[in-house]
């Protein structure tokens, strides 16, 4: 129980896929200006990054590693992320509409959100086995729905005080500033899993 | 227009300024702020980078007829996986140093939305040639902004400049010998912190004429075409 409460933590707080492992970037500043989109994104990133995850996985140890074929590792697990992606979008349409009517318009961003395919990459480069692997994705999305719930609520102060902000830096530059102190706000977990656990 | 080699120079150029895809289109963010705490490993990102973009601007366009409009986005996606597979094991092989330094981000490069971004706005409807230019200009400008996004946070967060880049030919590089450096410039938030900046500086030294996309809009994104949202206006309305 230790180990998955480790685990959880540091992919939630002091290993943080935005704000310190710089995954998953482009939604992060791009859908965060408001905060149900922010939130259905981070949903939408949550359940994807955990069934990426319950696929790869087996699929690279079951499969790739006992034919010898691991080093098609790239080319098979984006194919089973876009795959995997456009098979929820149908599943989600057809069965239930109005999930689909709420994390629908989301989800073909995420096929190209390197935060999912990162973490089926990472899972296996930690030599993570597959309950460990599915509690460092769930931790990781949620810590990707913390990032994007907090920084919707910076955003939306920043963008409200944009007449006051030097012409050129409006924008992306200032949106990139009020990141940068998230993140350092974020460097203060560092140590906490030592503290918590040792 | 009129003559064939002008046109050819201005696509090999727009990647590097006009349309420079980390400082003004905004594309790539991932790698731009992860690998750049040291200089030298800017511009092996940005080699790499621009050896997938060249390789797969150049496949895109040859198949550009053959591919079918509807599935095209997988076939890219596809061919630019098997680019990075081949440069993930090049660089495995000759420059170990490297691949330790980039690390997950290296296999990353197949949804750095560059990649995607060209082959859909510009491989799939320019010829060979024209299309390797692009891959060339492109990667050339996702260099230079790695790299001086490199120096600046390596200089000032280490007092190095050029360190480790003994596989470039280079031996030592710059060492400024700094009592305590701002270590704050290699962590994440320096990260933002630089890249906001130089996106900040372009935008002064141009006189907004570089600000093509104010805000993270979907015109640049390169699933826009697929996205329901998009369509209706973005995310965002």
């Amino acid at each position: 129980m230790k180990e998955f409460a480790i685990i959880l933590i540091s992919a939630v707080l002091v290993n943080n896929y935005v704000l310190s492992k710089f995954l998953g970037i482009c939604p992060f500043l791009g859908v965060s200006k408001k905060l149900d989109s922010a939130f259905g994104m981070s949903v939408a990133v949550t359940f994807v990054m955990a069934l990426a995850t319950a696929a790869t996985w087996p699929i690279y140890m079951y499969i790739l590693v006992p034919k010898d074929l691991s080093y098609l590792q790239t080319i098979v697990f984006i194919l089973i992320i876009a795959a995997l992606v456009q098979f929820i979008e149908i599943a989600l349409k057809k069965y239930i509409p109005s999930l689909h009517a709420a994390l629908g318009i989301y989800l073909p961003l995420i096929t190209t959100n390197c935060a999912v395919l990162g973490v089926t990459i990472l899972n296996l480069d930690e030599g993570y086995n597959f309950v460990e692997s599915m509690v460092n994705s769930i931790g990781s999305g949620l810590g990707f729905m913390l990032a994007m719930v907090l920084f919707s609520g910076v955003r939306s102060r920043v963008d409200a005080s944009t007449d006051k902000i030097p012409k050129a830096y409006q924008g992306i530059p200032i949106t990139l500033t009020a990141a940068a102190i998230c993140s350092v706000s974020f460097m203060g977990f560092t140590g906490i899993v030592d503290g918590l656990f040792h | 227009m009129s003559n064939p080699k002008t046109n050819y120079l201005k696509v090999l150029t727009n990647g590097i300024l006009k349309e420079n895809p980390t400082l003004v289109l905004i594309l790539g963010t991932c790698p731009t702020l992860a690998v750049t705490t040291m200089a030298v490993n800017g511009i092996g990102m940005g080699v790499a980078a621009m050896a997938v973009l060249i390789g797969s601007n150049i496949v895109i366009s040859l198949l550009k007829k053959i591919i079918p409009d509807s599935v095209r986005i997988p076939c890219y996606i596809v061919v630019i996986a098997a680019f990075v597979t081949i440069v993930q094991f090049l660089v495995k092989a000759y420059v170990p140093v490297l691949d330790s330094a980039l690390g997950v981000y290296l296999p990353l490069i197949v949804v750095n939305c560059i990649i995607l971004g060209r082959a859909e706005m510009f491989a799939n409807k320019n010829n060979v040639v024209a299309s390797a230019l692009d891959g060339v200009g492109m990667g050339i400008g996702f260099t230079i902004a790695l790299f001086c996004m490199g120096t600046i946070r390596e200089l000032a967060g280490n007092g190095t400049w050029m360190s480790g880049a003994a596989w470039l030919g280079i031996a030592n590089g710059i060492n400024l010998h700094w009592d305590s450096p701002i270590i704050v410039f290699l962590l994440a938030p320096g990260g933002f912190l630089v890249f906001g900046f130089l996106i900040a500086a372009v935008n002064y030294l141009t006189k907004g004429k570089a600000i093509k996309k104010k805000e993270f809009g979907c015109a640049g994104c390169l699933a826009a075409s697929a996205c329901s949202a998009a369509q209706k206006g973005g995310c965002n309305e």
